[in-house]
């Protein structure tokens, strides 16, 4: 009996293991999908359960299903707070040569836009600027690293 | 804000000899053998040396106006400038009448002489460029400057020897307009700075307070064009470096990017993007007339006329990725010329106008290249992490171009830097800057 239940713990014990380092690891994984960032360590939020950010893939400008969540988010909090107008920034990785990216970013930045006026947002509430990959919030010079630059950042603009 | 560069240098041809150049220099190929040439210092008496070195606060000008020319013979890896101290003839003597045993003793093949004197005001300087094989004089001139001018020169000097001696125009008496940066990369802090085509006399044209991208000079004249994010705006903008005066160009209601000038130096081609969509546009100075040359879906950027001012080449990811398109001036008959693997960016047409200058990305590294006007021919010049936008020497026989360094995880040793490299692929060397640096430009010839 004692020795059954210590078996049982031991095994508890065990699987916490397990299923504490899958978590672990799958976090790791987890920040990417494809190669769009999905983690949170960059993000900031402009109310509560809004982030400010959404991420492209490599040379792309399209919309995930993930971004488009967090532009509902942000068109609806536009919504609310109808005196409030943003400035989107638009920005790309390192990974490319200088005037491409300006114009990438741009893209970016415009896809968002787009989205937002789709969800009721007046255009006269948003303007856009590209960034290129002149503004980078990762400084590493890894495949990480640049999924966080690609991105489109929402920021107040009074 | 900007101290005058203008110059007044006054060329005299001394003798012109017609004799059949028995050394010659071969340019088109690498050269792995480079000519031994020997550069005596410019000689100078007591007392030039001293009113010069009261006026200038600088000993032996003459010796100092050689190691300019001995510095440019040798970063041009067509020339092996020998060491002084193997030099037996002392430099007046050497000026009047070389001893050409002593010179080939030490394996010259070449030698440079010259005098420096001091006159109402103004630097005299002659040279003389010897056969030393054949025991004959190949060019004499002679220079009258301000004293300040000395360096110029130096490089005037030897843009005559490396035309002499190559059958080509050369590239010393020019400058370089790039971004200085400081500061961690994500706030990093840029300002336009210029210096010397050899790193020397670099002087800050912006203090840093708004980001600068991508300068160009005229090749006309001494007017840069550049993007500039005044107040938050990215605009492209024009500066007359002697005056230090700044003006926006155009009325864009959004991004304007990607500016060069055409051959004639009287319009300026760039991108501008609205709604997301970039393209290319030129802008008459005189007039202010605006046209639109591309109208796509798609990005158009990075334009460059060719040298005759008809073609236009340019970046466009119409076809889903980056390649490079050839256009009509007008934007008719657009073709596209990069088939290779990879992408494709930055064309630059070479100022001979044969060839396009691009960077291209394949497999994670960046290469700096160059390809007929039609596309044929590609040939790779150098590969590495980063590098991007080649810029010519005014003769098209070298690229400028900058390279960044990878960053680790905690964001260190990250560093950009300018580096050179001869059409044929050899004699890469970095270019020394104050600080590090970024999308070089290079000048015409400021004289000849």
């Amino acid at each position: 009996m004692d020795l059954s239940k210590f078996f049982k713990n031991a095994l508890l014990v065990m699987l916490a293991c397990l299923v504490l380092s899958a978590c672990a690891t799958k976090k790791v994984q987890n920040q990417m999908q494809g190669d769009v960032y999905t983690g949170t360590d960059t993000v900031e939020y402009l109310a509560s359960g809004v982030p400010d950010r959404v991420f492209f893939a490599t040379n792309e400008s399209v919309l995930t299903t993930a971004s488009r969540d967090t532009l509902r988010k942000q068109a609806e909090w536009l919504r609310k707070n109808s005196k409030i107008n943003v400035v989107l920034e638009g920005h790309a990785d390192e990974r490319g040569t200088r005037e491409y990216n300006l114009a990438l970013g741009e893209r970016r930045a415009n896809a968002a836009k787009d989205y937002l006026m789709t969800y009721g947002i007046s255009g006269n509430r948003i303007s856009v600027i590209s960034y290129g990959k002149e503004r980078p919030v990762d400084s590493g010079s890894n495949p990480l690293a640049w999924s966080k630059n690609r991105r489109s950042v929402t920021v107040k603009a009074n | 804000m900007i101290k005058k560069i203008k110059l007044s240098i006054i060329l005299l041809i001394l003798a012109t000899v017609h004799s059949k150049a028995l050394i010659e220099v071969d340019i088109t190929r690498g050269n792995l053998d480079p000519l031994p040439v020997a550069v005596s210092p410019l000689s100078m008496d007591k007392n030039t040396n001293e009113n010069l070195s009261k006026e200038l606060k600088i000993d032996n000008v003459g010796h100092k106006i050689s190691e300019v020319v001995e510095n440019n013979l040798k970063n041009s890896g067509l020339f092996n400038p020998l060491n002084k101290d193997a030099f037996l003839q002392k430099p007046d003597i050497a000026h009047l009448k070389p001893r050409f045993e002593d010179w080939s003793l030490i394996k010259a093949q070449a030698l440079i002489t010259g005098k420096v004197t001091f006159r109402d005001e103004k630097l005299r300087v002659e040279f003389r460029l010897w056969d030393v094989l054949a025991g004959k004089e190949m060019m004499a001139l002679a220079f009258t400057t301000v004293p300040s001018n000395w360096r110029r020169v130096g490089h005037i000097i030897t843009d005559k020897v490396y035309e002499r001696l190559t059958g080509e125009k050369g590239y010393f008496d020019t400058r370089i307009i790039y971004v200085a940066e400081e500061g961690p990369k994500t706030k990093r802090i840029k300002k336009l700075a210029i210096m010397d085509q050899d790193g020397s006399n670099t002087k800050y044209l912006t203090l840093g307070n708004e980001l600068v991208l991508t300068p160009r000079f005229n090749p006309a004249n001494q007017m840069v064009t550049y993007l500039s994010y005044f107040r938050n705006l990215p605009r492209v903008y024009l500066l007359d470096i002697e005056t230090g005066i700044q003006d926006v160009v155009g009325d864009f209601p959004g991004m304007t990017f990607a500016p060069r000038f055409s051959p004639d130096g009287k319009k300026i081609i760039m991108s501008f993007a609205m709604d997301g969509n970039s393209d290319i546009y030129t802008m008459d100075l005189e007039n202010r007339i605006v046209d639109r040359i591309t109208n796509h879906p798609s990005i158009d950027t990075s334009p460059s006329y060719s040298p005759d001012g008809k073609f236009i080449c340019f970046n466009s990811d119409r076809s889903g990725y980056q390649q490079i398109y050839v256009m009509r001036r007008d934007g008719t008959n657009v073709k596209r010329i990069s088939f290779g693997k990879g992408l494709y960016g930055t064309p630059v047409w070479s100022p001979r106008g044969d060839l396009i200058a691009f960077t291209k990305l394949h497999k994670g590294k960046f290469y700096i290249g160059v390809m007929r006007t039609d596309g044929t021919g590609e040939r790779l010049l150098t590969e590495n992490f980063y590098q991007e936008a080649p810029s010519w020497s005014p003769n098209g026989r070298v690229l400028i171009f900058y390279r960044e360094t990878k960053t680790d995880s905690d964001g260190k040793g990250f560093s950009a830097k300018l580096w050179s490299i001869d059409l044929t692929g050899y004699n890469e060397r970095m270019v020394k800057t104050e600080s590090d640096a970024s999308d070089p430009s290079w000048s015409s010839l400021l004289s000849n």
